[in-house]
């Protein structure tokens, strides 16, 4: 894959770009202090653009609905919810995967793209990891808030010792899920603030505020940037990168396990592991995508975030995007080729049942309207590029809806079989978890550099000369 | 208020009306539904006060003043049966140890003889008495669901006057002051209605009563009660007489529209008859065979081997034909439906091939000439003293009510009627509509009525008596053969009600006596034994005490009930036995012992069916009409609005229709379509100037051009879970036609209405989940069930099988008896718990039923085979639902069960989600009333009372389970065979479901589970589920069904 998307050291790489060559991962005519100018000025400046407000206002008042739908939650129950019996998981987990999954594209371009040393990972990784960060708070919300005593599931999850002298029951995927996600989100986020301690020591030797100086300063630990500093960070970030890198791969496996382990049709079937990990990494990158192309249109970051990102990024999806449609054919083929009248029974209810529109908006967005990604034009396109992100995120929305609400409402007996309907509640937590992403996400691009400062500072033509930092 | 008051309306009105007529405004007089919400609310009188400060102190100085004066008044003299407290602790009452008591309710005119758990003085759970000849220890689900009528907090409370309160000495002594004013006059001027009165010292009050008032008239009205089958008794023996079906020995039973398993006072004792003979576990060549020509499908019908369906008028042309080739005299056949007439001839030979094995039962719905056919059919094919016998009525004065009641409303329009009581029932509401029932009680001058709710009739009247609920008084009642049961109380009355006993003794010479007394009294007389005590030198040894093995019943299924209870005390309320015992307390504590008063039952009678009864009826004079044709049925849920307030029934999914919470217009999927209808239009039905709007509802095998009304619905002042619930067909109800109507105007609204249905989907989809055969394939191919396309893997675990060396509990479900009579399922919520979610809930597919019915269809649309399957938890030994439950809340036992931890569970849903069987409930919001007092009575203190965000389901009643260990382990013994019945096994009518030991090679669960009619659904899955079930085997005639569609239905199935 990393051959397919570019040559790792290519010594030319930053260079500038005649027509015939991919586009350059920095614009020419950067050097350090340009760079770090450029992306800590964001930070730093004085001057909060009005457009942050409007957006982060937005952004802050779904954060609100989401407080308010957790509150009646907490003192009503999850009845407020429209699932019902057969339909026990609906738009709560839907939402959970669907965050998780989103999460993933961040580990996939710190972690694995950095030990393929793809060099196009570097002004994208941050915010990427950022966002994978505020996609597993997201996501980490659902699997406690979806229980009927979430005050109870808050600790009878964990394995701790106790009087009782009861474990959790460790048959069961969701005991799987808790160590999944939480070490998933613990290893996101050191990687995330390993990342971060040489560009917080830059802003703490910038910033003219001294309270900001002061909080930089505490979080910088101490960074000098002495060379054992380096030697220490790189081993450090190395040793990180490895562990995530397993990551990418286990978490998404696990949560597929939710299904996968059960009797279900539509849920209890092999493919789902590695359906799931290439879902995750499609849905992910588009996540990127939509927030990359508003990200450097607005702070004028097309220099960095260049059209060889956009182009890398689209194809990462066309590709991860095919495996998820060869999931889906799969899974029709599987459905006829077992002869199992519930598994069968169970697809075309999913292609002629009363979600049947569901299903093929799903087919249309991530089989075939991702084939337009081979096309180039599509590809320079960046609004377009834009919109289509949008729908890669609704389609990978509605695919966790076939798979879990199609799957329950008509299983084994017809006699239980039932329809869902969302509720207002249902869609007031969904965008509140939205809000509470974006409100995370204003604020991370307001005090935090977007962008790796450091990293970019070794793709200039100017690090160049002085030959490979690695 | 109402503030455009016609004045003029209002004179006119005050001078028609004669005598003294007290009103208290211009709206009083009017009537205007404000007036009478008005009327209704809490202090009218003083609601103004409240705005006006000073008149505010006044009004809580007075309050308080009667507060502390009600403490004064408080102190009369306490009745003798009251329960006292334990100065010393009586010696069979251990707490946490229920005790049982014999009792009986009184339903449609006869009585069902109960056992009444109680917990520390505290009726929780209703079973059938298995000493009573008609219930033999089942109940169907209205005794199920009596318990929490008993408890139900919108019960009238207080005796009113116009809404004041007042006592029941005020109400006495304004009667016996209208009473008096009426001896000169013979009473003239009284009336009494009742319901049907089968209870003998009832009627014998009432006419005692009458004695004093010659002019005085009774008159019995039921809604949906035997009006038709009474007729038609006096129609062919000229008598009233009641048929006396020997279900168990008919060979063949021809049923014309009767419901005649599910519905009626000898429902249970037809339903466990006809299932001894449709089991498949000795002889098959016993195997009865079931014709069933009906207009709206029953659960008897559901059960047929041949169902035809017609319109509920053709069903009279077509029993003449049966009748006029059966040789009845005087009766020649008529035109009958194509269908119909396919039919008549095997019908005819299959039944002339079993003379005196054979027996026709006409339903209550058909008119009185269908019931005389039926008589004389019997007769004709020699069944009469083989499998049906006559007997004089179970009610104790047989009349003909609609007649009585058209003349009642008569006179009370002519002014005639001077004092209305009603004595129970609810005419206002229920009453032929164009009777104009409610007019014609605002002209009688002194009206009261006694009753347990404060409903339609109690608003129209001046006086209102609480009612004792059966649980809370002393009565007695005979059941359909004749038998008595002596009605004893369970508590005293929650609202000190009172009973009609004790209403119509308070107007008496002798002035109020306690029922107990009544009774007491009236069965002294009638037995001729003394209540006199003999000296006590001379006083015979008290009677023993009666163990439990008294009331072990011969199928020893209803012993674990008791849980190795203490003996039954002779009377819970009674005052201590003080020696010496009178002879007529020796008897009398049997009676109440038992449940039963000995040799009660009626003889038979000889009987002769009249010449020519059928010319007295002209042919067809029913079967007119080219419009829609409507019946009214009693609700399978609430019946006839009684149960309207009860919350357990409103929930219950009706057996048919699995509609909750509404009625429907009941259409079948052609006549809808020629109608351009589907499930939840809302139509307009229009007949004589009277119209009604109701939503329809799709019904497979419902008669054709035909709508089926259930009535009960649409209350106005039922109480807060049954007003403005459902629709009230009553409106198009008449006094002539009163079953069917016909010639209705069916118009499509264009409006839709949501009705809640627990099982949207009626198909199998091509699953093999309900097996059926016929006996020819059967006889075969006995092991047909095995040889299935999906074949369970056997020995397949990761975890290793685990060794039960104790007990090993398991369930059959014989689907062959099964008819879907849904008293398991309130059995159930009864034993359980289990709480009511309400409509909305129930459309959200949220309702708590551990224990459902499914209820699937195969074959023809108009005319399917219906199949009722019990669905609970199928207690897998390899369940989905433990392994993926990530808090181990749901654990398998060492006795196999799959138990359910409700403090451990935090909600996650999954176990549901992976159960195939979807029987797992799980709590979306606080379902539980944990504040309503009464309702806290109810529980039962043996199962825990669930909260929100917890997961349930069927334990196997484990509750029963550990009583009946404890009570072999008191005695140092295993838990036997029928030691542990579980709540829907219990109540089950047919026994259908089996519990037991499965480890126990003997047990009837094991015999049933070695049937090769025995199979898991969704084995393949390898959850080995120990909940089984029974193939169904039908028995069809093969000259109406050729061997070969019958091999079509069998792949279908």
């Amino acid at each position: 894959m990393a051959e397919a998307l570019d040559h790792p050291h290519d010594p030319l790489a930053g260079m500038s770009t005649d027509g015939l060559r991919t586009p350059a991962v920095i614009a020419p005519g950067h050097d350090f202090n340009s760079v770090t100018d450029k992306i800590a000025g964001i930070v730093l400046t004085k001057r909060t653009p009005i457009g942050w407000f409007f957006g982060f206002a937005i952004a802050f008042a779904f954060l609100l609905l989401l407080n308010l739908t957790i509150g009646k939650l907490l003192l009503e129950g999850i009845g407020i919810w429209g699932n019902n019996v057969p339909v026990g998981w609906a738009f709560d987990i839907i939402n959970f995967v669907w965050w998780i999954g989103i999460g993933h594209a961040g580990t996939l371009i710190s972690a694995i793209l950095l030990l393929f040393r793809q060099q196009w990972r570097t002004s994208i990784n941050r915010f990427a990891e950022a966002m994978t960060l505020f996609a597993v708070a997201c996501a980490a919300m659902f699997p406690l808030l979806h229980t009927g005593r979430p005050w109870l599931a808050i600790y009878w999850l964990f394995p701790y010792p106790n009087s009782m002298t009861l474990w959790p029951q460790f048959r069961s995927p969701l005991i799987w899920d808790v160590f999944a996600v939480s070490t998933y989100g613990t290893v996101s986020l050191l990687f995330w603030f390993t990342g971060l301690v040489p560009d917080l020591a830059t802003l703490r030797d910038r910033a003219e505020s001294p309270v900001a100086r002061k909080i930089f300063g505490v979080f910088a630990l101490g960074w000098r940037g002495s060379a054992r500093h380096w030697h220490r960070y790189e081993m450090a970030y190395l040793l990180l990168a490895g562990i995530s890198t397993p990551l990418v791969l286990s978490v998404h496996t696990i949560v597929s396990f939710d299904f996968a382990v059960s009797v279900l049709p539509g849920w209890h079937a092999t493919i789902f592991p590695p359906y799931f990990v290439a879902g995750a990494i499609y849905s992910g990158f588009a996540m990127v995508m939509t927030l990359a192309v508003p990200l450097r249109k607005f702070y004028h970051l097309e220099d960095f975030i260049t059209m060889r990102h956009i182009h890398n990024m689209t194809k990462v999806m066309l590709v991860t995007g095919m495996i998820v449609a060869y999931g889906y054919v799969n899974e029709a083929f599987f459905a006829w080729y077992s002869a199992n009248p519930y598994e069968g029974y169970m697809m075309l209810n999913r292609m002629t049942g009363p979600y049947a529109v569901f299903y093929w908006s799903l087919i249309l967005i991530n089989a075939l309207m991702i084939q337009l990604f081979w096309f180039r034009r599509v590809r320079d396109n960046v609004a377009l590029l834009f919109v289509l992100s949008l729908f890669v995120n609704v389609g990978m929305w509605l695919e966790r809806f076939i798979i879990i609400v199609t799957s329950l409402h008509r299983d084994f007996l017809p006699s239980s079989w039932d329809i869902y309907t969302p509720t207002r509640w249902d869609f007031a937590m969904f965008t509140g978890t939205i809000g509470l992403f974006l409100s995370l996400f204003f604020l991370f691009i307001r005090f935090l550099p977007a962008l790796a400062m450091f990293e970019m500072r070794t793709i200039v033509p100017e690090a160049k000369l002085q030959g490979d930092h690695h | 208020m109402n503030e455009t008051t016609d004045i003029d309306a209002l004179r006119a009105r005050l001078e028609s009306s004669r005598g003294k007529e007290y009103w208290r405004s211009l709206e009083a007089v009017s009537e205007t539904p404000e007036f009478k919400e008005f009327l209704h609310r809490e202090f009218p009188q003083n609601a103004s006060e409240w705005l006006d400060p000073v008149g505010r102190r006044g009004f809580l100085k007075l309050m308080g003043a009667s507060l502390a004066l009600a403490g004064v008044s408080a102190c009369t003299r306490q009745p003798t049966e009251e329960l006292v407290p334990y100065v010393r602790q009586p010696e069979e009452l251990v707490p946490g140890k229920p005790l049982f008591y014999a009792t009986a309710m009184t339903f449609n005119g006869a009585g069902m003889g109960l056992l009444v758990e109680s917990h520390e003085g505290r009726p929780t759970k209703i079973e059938g008495n298995p000493e009573h000849p008609s219930s033999r220890g089942t109940t169907d689900l209205f005794a199920q669901a009596a318990i929490l009528g008993l408890y139900d907090p919108d019960r009238s409370q207080t005796i009113t006057n116009l809404g004041e309160i007042r006592s029941f000495g005020s109400f006495a002594n304004a009667i016996r002051a209208v009473l008096s004013a009426q001896q000169a006059r013979q009473g003239a001027g009284v009336r009494i209605l009742t319901e049907t009165v089968a209870s003998p010292t009832l009627a014998a009050q009432i006419r005692e009563f009458l004695t004093r008032f010659p002019q005085a008239k009774w008159v019995q009205w039921e809604p949906v009660g035997r009006h038709n089958a009474r007729e038609g008794s006096r129609l062919a023996f000229g008598d009233y007489l009641d048929a006396q079906y020997a279900v168990e020995k008919a060979d063949v039973i021809l049923s014309l529209d009767a419901d005649f398993l599910c519905t009626g006072a000898s429902g249970l004792k037809h339903s466990r008859a006809f299932a001894s003979r449709r089991r498949f576990d000795g002889d098959r060549a016993q195997v009865n065979r079931l014709y069933s020509v009906e207009s709206s499908p029953t659960n008897t019908g559901s059960r047929a081997d041949h169902r035809l369906p017609l319109r509920a008028s053709e069903i009279e042309a077509f029993a003449r034909a049966i009748a006029a080739q059966l040789g009845v005299g005087g009766v020649a056949g008529g035109t009958v439906p194509e269908a119909a007439n396919r039919w008549i001839g095997p019908l005819v030979k299959d039944l002339q091939a079993n003379r005196g094995r054979s027996v026709v039962i006409a339903g209550d719905g058909q008119p009185a000439i269908v019931h005389a056919l039926a008589h004389a059919m019997n007769d004709a094919l020699g069944n009469v003293g083989a499998t049906v016998t006559y007997t004089q009525t179970a009610e104790a004065q047989p009349m003909n009510q609609r007649a009585g009641l058209q003349e009642l409303v008569g006179e009370m329009n002519a002014n005639r009627v001077e004092l209305l009581l009603i004595l129970g029932g609810n005419p206002v509401y229920s009453a032929p509509v164009d009777l104009r029932f409610a007019d014609a009680l605002a002209k009688v001058p002194q009206r009261a009525h006694l009753g347990l709710y404060e409903d339609e009739t109690a608003a129209l009247c001046h006086w209102h008596i609480p009612e004792t609920h059966f649980l809370e008084m002393w009565s007695d009642v005979r059941s359909d053969d004749g038998t008595v049961s002596v009605v004893q109380p369970l508590i005293a009355p929650l609202y000190g009600g009172k009973s009609a006993h004790e209403v119509i003794s308070a107007l008496g010479a002798s002035g109020e006596r306690s029922g107990y007394d009544l009774v007491r009294e009236y069965w002294s007389k009638q037995t001729g034994v003394t209540m006199q005590a003999p000296p006590a030198a001379a006083a015979p040894a008290p009677v023993a005490p009666t163990t439990p093995a008294a009331i072990a019943p011969a199928n020893g299924a209803q012993v674990a009930l008791t849980g190795g209870a203490q003996p039954t005390p002779p009377a819970p309320i009674a005052a201590s036995p003080v020696a010496p015992v009178s002879p007529f307390d020796r008897e009398w504590r049997k009676w109440l012992h038992d449940g039963v008063v000995p040799n009660t039952a009626f003889a038979p009678r000889a009987i002769a069916v009249q010449a020519n009864f059928a010319a007295q009826v002209p042919a067809g004079a029913g079967a007119q009409g080219n419009g829609i044709e409507v019946v009214f049925r009693p609700d399978p849920s609430i019946h006839d609005g009684r149960f309207a307030n009860n919350a357990w029934l409103q929930e219950l999914p009706k057996s048919l229709t699995k509609l909750t919470w509404d009625n429907a217009a009941l259409i079948s999927p052609a006549t809808a379509a020629r109608l351009n209808l589907i499930s939840g239009d809302v139509v307009e039905l229009t007949q004589g100037g009277r119209t009604l709007r109701i939503p329809v509802w799709l019904v497979p095998g419902h008669g054709p051009d035909l709508l089926t009304l259930s009535l009960g619905y649409g209350r106005t002042r039922a109480g807060r879970a049954a007003n403005g619930i459902g629709f009230n067909v009553n409106v198009l109800r008449t006094m002539a036609a009163p079953d069917v109507l016909t010639g209705v105007d069916l118009v499509k609204t264009g409006d839709t209405y949501d009705l809640a249905s627990t099982q949207d989907h009626w198909s199998l989809e091509g699953r093999n989940l309900v097996r059926v055969a016929t006996t020819a394939q059967y006889a075969a191919d006995p092991d047909f069930v095995k040889k299935q396309e999906l074949q369970p893997l056997t020995g397949l675990t990761m975890y290793g099988e685990h060794k039960y060396e104790g007990y090993s509990w398991g369930m059959a479900i014989d689907q062959n008896v099964c008819n879907g009579c849904n008293a398991c399922v309130v059995a159930c919520q009864s034993e359980n718990n289990i709480p009511v979610v309400g409509k909305a809930q129930v459309m959200n597919g949220r309702e708590m039923h551990w224990l459902r019915i499914d209820r699937y269809y195969t074959g023809d649309l108009e005319n399917p085979d219906t199949y009722h399957q019990p669905m609970l938890c199928q207690q897998c030994e390899a369940a989905p639902c433990e392994v993926v439950c990530p808090v181990a809340a749901t654990v398998h036992n060492d006795e196999g069960l799959n138990d359910m931890v409700y403090n451990r569970c935090v909600g996650t849903r999954y176990c549901s989600n992976n159960c195939p069987y979807k029987v797992r409930r799980f709590n979306f919001l606080l379902y539980q009333d944990w504040d309503t007092p009464s309702l806290k009575l109810q529980r039962n203190p043996d199962v825990t009372v669930r909260s929100r965000g917890v997961m349930e389901k069927c334990t196997y009643c484990v509750q029963r389970i550990n009583h009946a260990r404890v009570a072999a382990k008191l005695e140092d013994r295993e838990i036997r065979d029928g030691d542990v019945t579980t709540a829907c096994e219990a109540a089950c009518p047919t026994q259908a479901i089996v519990f037991g030991n499965i480890n126990d090679k003997n047990s009837r669960v094991s015999k049933l589970k070695a049937s090769s009619l025995n199979y898991g659904l969704l084995e393949e899955l390898n959850s080995r589920p120990r909940t089984t079930y029974l193939a169904i085997v039908r028995n069809p005639n093969t000259e109406l069904e050729p061997a070969s569609s019958a091999g079509e239905e069998r792949t279908n199935g």
